[in-house]
């Protein structure tokens, strides 16, 4: 059998055999023992690693977002809702080739190149087991097309989520504002982990004032997710807290029939709560529809509005700032009476024009074409009447100092304090401020533009408010306000300055003059006293748009309606209890009589005749 | 010697009392592939997903592979002596016929379709091979002469290319270490030892630029560094270790291993098997895995020791040895000191051929177990 067999030596051939198999044996046992080591090292001395990256394979943390926090006007209708809505999303972990899959998506529905481009920009902020938004709001069909194809679409998953909602459209443009997605220079700022359930931030209005609160705390799931990042099961849960509701003290009727009233026209009203300083009504027109910003406006639309000559996105109830024209000779009057510089029994004799000594150029009145007011005009018959040459004699006997300075403590020349982003400051002129912003000295002949509301003057409506509403309640330092209460709970209010100590009488004789100006028959504001079973007080004014030379005649059949007068009107009522007051604005309306008061008269009528009613439910309430 | 010899003697004249020693079953042996073919059931039911339908089929093919063990022990080590030149030209030839008409996935050409199953050519190879090699060699004195181990070479390169040529160098290797290690239990001398490994050492630039395909050479980068590509070629790497060393002590329990259920692991029931295991029983699971191979293998060495002829020392230490390299590949390329090359684990990865030439191996190892002691006439 074996042919070498006898030239062979078994013994030898045994032990060469035998040692062979020993040396391996030896290094079975050495590659065994390194390879028992290996998996020591790996199950023993480094488990706690290997642990800790096995559960962070498996365990996913998924944000739970919380619901944003409601918005109610003081009647308890919704201003401000979360609605669901199904959004399009893509995993990018579980998808095999994105190029293709967007192609496959466009195929089905609707995609827009816009869309693809957020949906980038988007991507890259994400990680990479998240689900990155593609297309917002998918219809019924788009969903419908969406599951049927759903076995093409690897990776795209059709996610329910709340988004918000504005019922009211155009009606709260400017003071709810809107939530829209987080931009990227907004993602540099805020804390990821608080906006990790969601995509929107307030943007402006209320939704940005009162962010922090209205955003609630996001919660969290603990998922249990597979290689290919499916959910298995819930670990863990914490949940989200919902964000805090407001409740206005806005009136939503009351807003409905400002906001009408404007028709085509632009301006603003701002209608204040006497008692409280709770804004009851906050326009400017042109609106827009803030539901248009919440999932991402076209640009076209977006140009439409920023070009617009309108200027719809221009919130002109706390930043457009005008020249208040003679809406401001009330205050002024009480501030001659207060600081003694004029008396009540003050009076001039008014030709029509005022010449001050050592100026050529007279200053004209602009509300008289007939030669002046006539004789004897006092303080009372130029509100009533709106005689400018009375103001321009009584500032030059109070001077700048006083008239500034008292201006200041209603309201002017700063910002409120509302509870808004986005208010501006107006003007409330004075040495100091025109030292500072022009680099001149002040002259006699700035304050008597000042003192009918012009030159350097500047008013927002919602200061024209305040200033409306600190002198209806005769003094005491109202502060405006949106929110009334959050989730039920009345905001503590901050304690008033210490009311103006103004003897009543001048605040009488202010009162008065005010409630002439509608009732009077020579009042500038008679127009809207028909049928009037309550008492307005007011005051018109007129703003120059352009400057008319003295010598000129303002004549609006000449000049382009862009150039028009602004008309305005500040009132309060009823006159002897004041409850509401309004500043507001009409953009080249040409005259406050006509253009701006009839607004108001129509704001006050909702309101008196809201709370006429509101007695008799009390009562019911009471009879139950 | 003269003991032995005494009690060889004896034994051969007596009546031989073990039934066993008439089947040509080595009962130990048996008690041990039963207890691991056990083992590799309750890890792959785990390790599919709890799919009941692969343990079936490996059940059945393991049943197949007894059958083939049993009916393999029964011929005489002479019998395969003499034919396996024959299995070794099948060999060739199927592994020929593969390169034309095979079918296979992911690039490679493995598998002959035979209408009721497949079967993968190389997989006897790792049998045949050594078969053939010790069949040679043990018809010529040892230690084997230059010429000898040069034509013993020309067996074991030709296969060894046809199969890497499919391309499937892990099996290419291991055919080739199969043939070595016979050449190695011969006594080659330690000259050629040495300039084999410098041969080897110098051919592995050769290799890295002209022989191995970029996939290969991906491999081979990914172990060094597998943190480079996370989401690609080092995702099995940093999977299976990961799988590992959660494990800890004691493991995550059967089927609660997380790594494995939630498919964070790939090819978790065929190559990666051990990385389940290692999962849900932890290092005590491995340790004990590694018992019972270790009982094995020492089984089949003391086999080979007490074989009566060269061809039966070198067959079934080759065997030994080969079997051991399986587990050695499997087990490092799972943890991370080889590369990712496709070596299933002895008996508890799922797979068909393999598992019954492994028993094809297993068979002759009991047919030189419970070959007739004949009186020794070399004395």
């Amino acid at each position: 059998m074996i042919n070498d067999a006898a030239f062979s030596d078994p013994a030898r051939e045994r032990r060469i055999f035998s040692g062979r198999l020993l040396i391996s044996a030896l290094i079975i046992i050495i590659a065994g023992v390194g390879l028992i080591a290996r998996y020591a090292d790996l199950q023993l001395t480094r488990h706690q690693d290997f642990a800790t990256h096995s559960d962070n394979n498996r365990v996913h943390v998924r944000p739970a977002p919380a619901s944003r926090g409601l918005i109610y006007d003081s009647n308890g209708a919704l201003l401000a809702d979360n609605r669901p809505t199904y959004i399009l999303t893509v995993v990018r972990e579980r998808t095999e080739d994105l190029d293709k899959l967007l192609a496959t998506i466009s195929s089905l529905i609707k995609i827009t190149d816009a869309d693809i481009n957020l949906f980038e920009k988007r991507l890259k902020r994400r990680k990479p087991y998240e689900q990155t938004p593609l297309k917002y709001n998918l219809t019924e069909r788009e969903r419908g097309i969406l599951a049927v194809n759903g076995y093409l679409l690897n990776g795209v998953e059709v996610a329910a989520r709340l988004t918000r909602f504005y019922p009211n459209g155009d009606l709260y443009g400017h003071l709810i504002g809107y939530v829209g997605r987080i931009n990227e220079r907004e993602s540099q700022t805020i804390d990821s982990v608080k906006y990790s359930g969601t995509d929107s931030i307030g943007k402006i209005g209320l939704e940005k004032f009162y962010e922090p609160l209205l955003l609630g705390e996001v919660g969290n799931e603990q998922v249990e997710t597979n290689a290919r990042g499916r959910v298995m099961r819930i670990l863990d849960k914490v949940d989200p807290v919902p964000g805090s509701n407001l409740t206005l003290y806005l009136d939503s009727h009351l807003q409905r029939i400002a906001h009408q009233a404007f028709k085509d026209e632009r301006g603003a009203l701002v209608a204040i709560d006497v008692e409280s300083g709770g804004i009851l009504a906050m326009v400017s027109a042109p609106s827009y529809d803030p539901n248009l910003f919440v999932s991402g406006i076209s640009q076209k639309t977006y140009d439409a509005l920023l070009n617009s000559k309108d200027r719809p996105l221009f919130d002109r109830s706390i930043s457009g700032q005008y020249p208040p024209g003679s809406t401001i000779k009330p205050l002024f009057g009480l501030i001659g009476l207060h600081s003694n510089t004029i008396s009540m029994d003050y009076a001039i004799d008014d030709p029509g024009y005022f010449i001050m000594e050592g100026i050529e150029r007279p200053w004209r009145d602009h509300n008289s074409k007939l030669g002046g007011h006539g004789r004897g005009v006092d303080l009372a018959e130029a509100i009533i009447e709106s005689c400018d040459v009375f103001f321009y004699n009584m500032s030059i006997k109070t001077g700048i100092d006083l008239l500034s300075s008292y201006s200041e403590k209603f309201g002017l020349g700063q910002i409120t304090g509302i509870d808004m982003p986005g208010e501006r400051p107006g003007i409330m002129p004075s040495r100091l401020w025109k030292k500072g912003a022009r680099g001149q000295s002040w002259f006699n002949g700035d304050t008597i533009n000042t003192s009918i509301g012009q030159g350097f003057m500047l008013a927002t409506p919602l200061q024209l408010a305040v200033m409306s509403a600190r002198i209806a309640s005769r003094g005491k330092m109202i502060a405006p306000k949106l929110v009334k209460s959050i989730n039920g709970v009345p905001i503590a209010e901050n304690p008033l300055a210490e009311p103006l100590d103004i003897k009543q009488v001048h605040w009488d004789y202010v009162h008065q003059a005010m409630r002439d100006v509608v009732h009077s028959s020579r009042g500038t504001a008679k127009g809207i006293n028909k049928g009037l079973d309550y008492k307005i007080a007011g005051k018109t004014g007129t703003a120059q748009v352009i400057s008319i030379k003295a010598e000129e005649e303002y004549d609006s059949s000449k000049i382009d309606k862009s150039q028009w007068d602004h008309a305005l009107f500040v009132a309060f009522a009823p006159a002897e209890n004041p409850k509401i007051a309004i500043g507001l604005i009409v953009e080249n309306g040409e005259h406050g009589s006509s253009a701006a008061a009839p607004i108001a008269r129509l704001v006050m009528d909702a309101y008196m005749k809201s709370k006429a009613v509101q007695p008799k439910l009390d009562i019911a309430k009471v009879g139950h | 010697m003269y003991r032995d010899d005494f009690v060889r003697r004896m034994q051969d004249s007596g009546i031989d009392r073990r039934r066993g020693r008439s089947l040509h079953i080595d009962l130990p042996l048996l008690a041990i592939l039963i207890t691991l073919c056990g083992v590799g059931l309750i890890v792959l039911y785990s390790a599919s997903g709890q799919n009941l339908f692969y343990v079936k089929r490996q059940a059945l093919l393991m049943l197949v592979g007894f059958g083939v063990m049993f009916g393999t022990a029964q011929f005489a080590v002479r019998f395969w002596q003499r034919w396996s030149i024959a299995l070794y030209m099948i060999g060739l030839f199927s592994l020929v016929i593969v390169l034309f008409f095979g079918v296979g996935a992911k690039g490679a050409q493995r598998w002959l379709d035979l209408g009721i199953t497949r079967f993968q050519p190389s997989e006897l190879m790792k049998v045949a091979v050594p078969l053939m090699v010790s069949a040679y060699l043990g018809r010529h004195y040892i230690p084997p002469t230059f010429k000898h181990v040069l034509i013993v070479l020309v067996i074991t390169i030709i296969p060894v290319l046809l199969v890497a040529r499919q391309p499937d160098l892990g099996t290419a290797i291991l055919i080739f270490a199969s043939g070595f290690f016979v050449i190695f239990l011969a006594g080659l001398r330690k000259r050629y030892l040495a300039t084999a490994f410098f041969l080897a050492l110098a051919a592995i630039p050769t290799l890295w630029i002209y022989v191995l395909h970029d996939y290969q050479k991906q491999r081979v980068l990914t172990l060094l560094s597998p943190q480079d590509d996370k989401l690609g070629a080092g995702w099995n790497i940093i999977q299976s270790t990961t799988a590992i060393g959660s494990g800890g002590w004691s493991g995550k329990g059967w089927t609660q291993g997380t790594q494995s259920q939630l498919n964070f692991l790939p090819e978790s029931h065929t190559d990666f098997i051990i990385a389940v295991l290692a999962e849900e029983f932890g290092f005590v699971g491995v340790l004990s895995l590694c018992a019972l191979y270790a009982l094995l293998i020492g089984r089949c060495m003391l086999i080979a020791i007490n074989s009566q002829s060269h061809f039966g020392h070198m067959i079934a230490g080759s065997l030994s040895l080969t079997f051991f390299t399986y587990i050695f590949v499997n087990m490092s390329m799972v943890s991370g000191i080889l590369p990712v090359v496709g070596v299933p684990l002895p008996f508890i990865s799922y797979g068909g051929t393999a598992i019954v030439t492994l028993f094809l191996g297993f068979g002759i190892l009991m047919a030189i177990s419970t070959e007739p002691r004949r009186i020794r006439t070399d004395l």
